[in-house]
């Protein structure tokens, strides 16, 4: 089998706030391989942007990675310098698509500026070669490659995501992470940004981790699912074991809420109470509050990952 | 059949947009943004109605002026057979606010931030003049905040909205719209800022109050999934007018219009065995500006089935095509 192009063991990134102490991931672990789409979801709040922004070894402040490790093909990152991510890491080995991106960007500079900028900066590109390749991939994303003399407001919001999934790609990573890259969009832009990833996903063999809430949307472009549930991943596996086979009380419940464009559903399910506060959580099993299946032992002791099916893990004293 | 609750005739809103000096010295023509563009339907009591469509189509403008924060250029609205447009006077409106109630997409911007929740649902009865004494509005509000399962009362009536989950401070909303004891609820993506696993719970109770509380619904959404799932009837907007209306399973099972067939392709569905196909979209390119109304049927510049000489020169009509189906396309059951 392909070995992995990220692995991710024991990760603990927590923020230390002045008042106490988020533990936004905590004790996750789990692998991509090349050229897989890994689906991340969870609700608000659980932690899947903090797990983005600690893989590009950029915690936000006050963000600290307290333990764990992160290897891209085959090397630590966690610990190294500053510098070296900046210079080694960054954009070239691993690139993220930030949650909202599309909406930041600097009204002031063309395009093609705010794309190659970050060339030039860290690969030592001179201009035509950075504006070359800033075209290059605009045309891959199906953009005009004359947008680079574009200002932003000039875009279209689908044709501002196409810029953004550009310029992720421009140093050719081997891991891209996506954070919401459709949620603001609307369901037509959506569905064509979700063809583009697809595209992109054959035609160059990205390996990808894509976040999401929403479900639906996850099972669009994922080969494999991990379900996130305050800090920590509580279900991995295939896409369609996780979809048809939840074996987690949360995944189960999570995928019973949606409601379906074809079918009539009589009640939809929800889930009582409310995600936890990752600075307080629940003892035990962070889902037990909430869980209609809660037994002595979940409230005291944590269950670990356990394989229910090849390739199939959930974290739950019932299994 | 019974009377309408709510009844709406070719109701139009156009914004003007502000024209620099040079222009007006010019004298170049007034501009206008085509929100609502001679829309007309009718809801019945107890339905749900919903209102779908991509950004920008004019669903909220339809809703404010339902509920008279904005006023129309043109057109009718008749709520339980009153003619809406002639709500004028201060009194006139004040009992006109609390028959018909609306509910924002965004909980938290609807809500002072240094009210408590206690303040937040009593304000709408201080309004009205509802509850004389103090014991009687406390009453009321604990019922309210009971019947949107925010329970017990006593532990949230002191906490500040931010001190709320979304879903909490989305049923509180709701309670808010509810302890006027309204006919008519406007809801407006009232879920959309929420997570599944809350947003059904919503849903559910909205859902619930129209049972108990025989409340009529305006269900404002860009989602076909739960329109489906809560609504009884569905109009699908595009550009400002209505180009499909019916049940909401048949326009979703069944539909005869294209844009509402390119926006039904494109809902992503929980199916992962067919994550390595390339969906196929029937529509091009991205909404137009609603200033720049396309000429003809106002869809024709995305449609894939368009015909020159025809779409691009006639606007179309919304037509009963089958028994309670109605759409706006020359083509239905042609393309
Ligand atoms: N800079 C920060 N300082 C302190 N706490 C933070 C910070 N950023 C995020 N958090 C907290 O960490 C937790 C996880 O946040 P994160 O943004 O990762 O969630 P998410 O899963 O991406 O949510 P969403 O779906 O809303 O984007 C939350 O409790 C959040 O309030
Ligand atoms: N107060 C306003 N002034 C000018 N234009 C407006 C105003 N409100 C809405 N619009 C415009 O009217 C159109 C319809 O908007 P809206 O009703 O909010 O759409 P939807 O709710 O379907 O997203 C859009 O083009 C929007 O920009
Ligand atoms: S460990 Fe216990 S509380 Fe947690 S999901 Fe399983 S059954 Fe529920
Ligand atoms: S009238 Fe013509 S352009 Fe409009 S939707 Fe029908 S086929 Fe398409
Ligand atoms: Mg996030
Ligand atoms: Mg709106």
């Amino acid at each position: 089998m392909a070995k992995p192009v990220l692995e991710v063991r024991n990760l603990k990134m927590y923020y230390f706030t002045t008042r106490n102490v988020v533990r936004a991931v905590d004790d996750v672990s789990f692998e991509l391989k090349k050229g897989e789409v890994l689906g991340l979801a969870g609700e608000s709040g659980c932690g899947k942007s903090s797990l983005g922004f600690t893989l590009m070894g950029m915690p936000t402040p006050p963000g600290k990675i307290v333990s764990g490790s992160i290897k891209i093909e085959g090397r630590e990152i966690v610990g190294l310098p500053e510098n070296v991510l900046r210079k080694e890491i960054r954009w070239q080995r691993i690139s993220m698509i930030f949650q909202g991106a599309m909406n930041a960007l600097n009204p002031v500079y063309t395009v093609g500026y705010q794309m190659i900028e970050p060339l030039i900066y860290h690969k030592g590109m001179n201009k035509d070669e950075a504006i070359d390749r800033a075209q290059k991939y605009l045309e891959l994303v199906g953009l005009d490659p004359e947008i680079v003399y574009r200002y932003p407001h000039e875009l279209s919001g689908g044709m501002k995501q196409r810029v953004i999934i550009a310029t992720a790609l421009l140093m050719e990573p081997s891991v891209v992470i996506a954070d919401e890259p459709t949620t603001a969009l609307d369901v037509v832009v959506q569905a064509q940004i979700i063809n583009l990833m697809k595209r992109l996903k054959k035609e160059l063999g990205l390996s990808m981790i894509f976040i999401t809430h929403d479900l639906s949307i996850l099972a669009e472009i994922s080969d494999r699912i991990a379900i996130m549930y305050a800090g920590k991943i509580v279900e991995i596996g295939d896409s369609e074991k996780v979809y048809y086979e939840p074996a987690h009380p949360y995944t189960q419940k999570l995928l019973a809420a949606i409601p379906r464009l074809h079918e009539d559903v009589e009640r939809l399910e929800f889930i009582p109470g409310q995600p936890p506060n990752l600075a307080d959580p629940p003892k035990g099993c962070r889902f037990h509050p909430r869980c209609p299946y809660v037994m002595q032992v979940c409230k005291e002791q944590v269950p670990e990952l356990r394989e229910v099916d090849k390739d199939h893990y959930a974290a739950c004293w019932l299994l | 059949m019974a009377e309408p609750i709510l009844k709406v005739e070719n109701l139009k809103k156009y914004f003007p947009i502000k024209r620099g000096f040079i222009d007006t010295l010019k004298g170049a023509p007034q501009r206008k943004v085509h929100a609502v563009d001679g829309i007309s339907f009718e809801i019945f009591k107890q339905q749900v109605f919903a209102l779908v469509g991509e950004s920008g189509c004019g669903k909220s403008t339809t809703g404010k002026l339902i509920v008279k924060l904005l006023e129309p250029t043109d057109g009718k609205i008749y709520l339980e057979g009153q003619d809406v447009t002639e709500v004028r006077t201060k009194e006139e409106l004040l009992a006109y606010r609390r028959k018909v109630q609306m509910i924002f997409q965004d909980p938290f911007s609807s809500m002072n931030p240094r009210f408590r929740i206690y303040d937040v649902l009593e304000e709408p009865l201080l309004i009205h003049g509802i509850g004389e004494t103090k014991a009687e509005r406390e009453e009321l509000i604990y019922k309210a905040l009971e019947m949107v399962k925010i329970v017990p009362p006593e532990d949230y009536v002191g906490r500040n909205p931010h001190m709320l989950s979304g879903g909490q401070r989305q049923r509180v909303a709701i309670a808010r719209a509810l302890i006027l004891n309204p006919t008519f609820i406007v809801a407006d993506e009232p879920v959309s800022m929420l997570d599944v696993s809350i947003r059904a719970e919503v849903l559910e109770l909205m859902k619930e109050l129209k049972e108990k509380m025989g409340v009529t619904y305006l269900y404002i959404t860009h989602d076909m999934s739960t329109a489906r799932y809560f609504a009884d009837w569905m109009a699908v907007m595009y550009l400002g007018r209505i180009v499909e209306m019916g049940p909401a399973k048949v326009v979703i099972d069944n539909p005869l219009h294209p844009y509402t067939r390119a926006l039904l392709a494109a809902v992503p569905e929980p199916k992962p065995e067919r994550r390595n196909i390339i969906k196929e979209l029937p529509i091009k390119g991205e909404v137009p500006s609603a200033v720049d109304i396309p000429p003809g049927c106002r869809f024709h510049p995305r449609c894939i089935y368009a015909q020159k000489g025809l779409c691009d020169v006639k606007q179309p009509q919304l037509i009963e095509y089958e028994h309670n189906h109605w759409a706006e396309c020359h083509l239905v059951g042609k393309y």
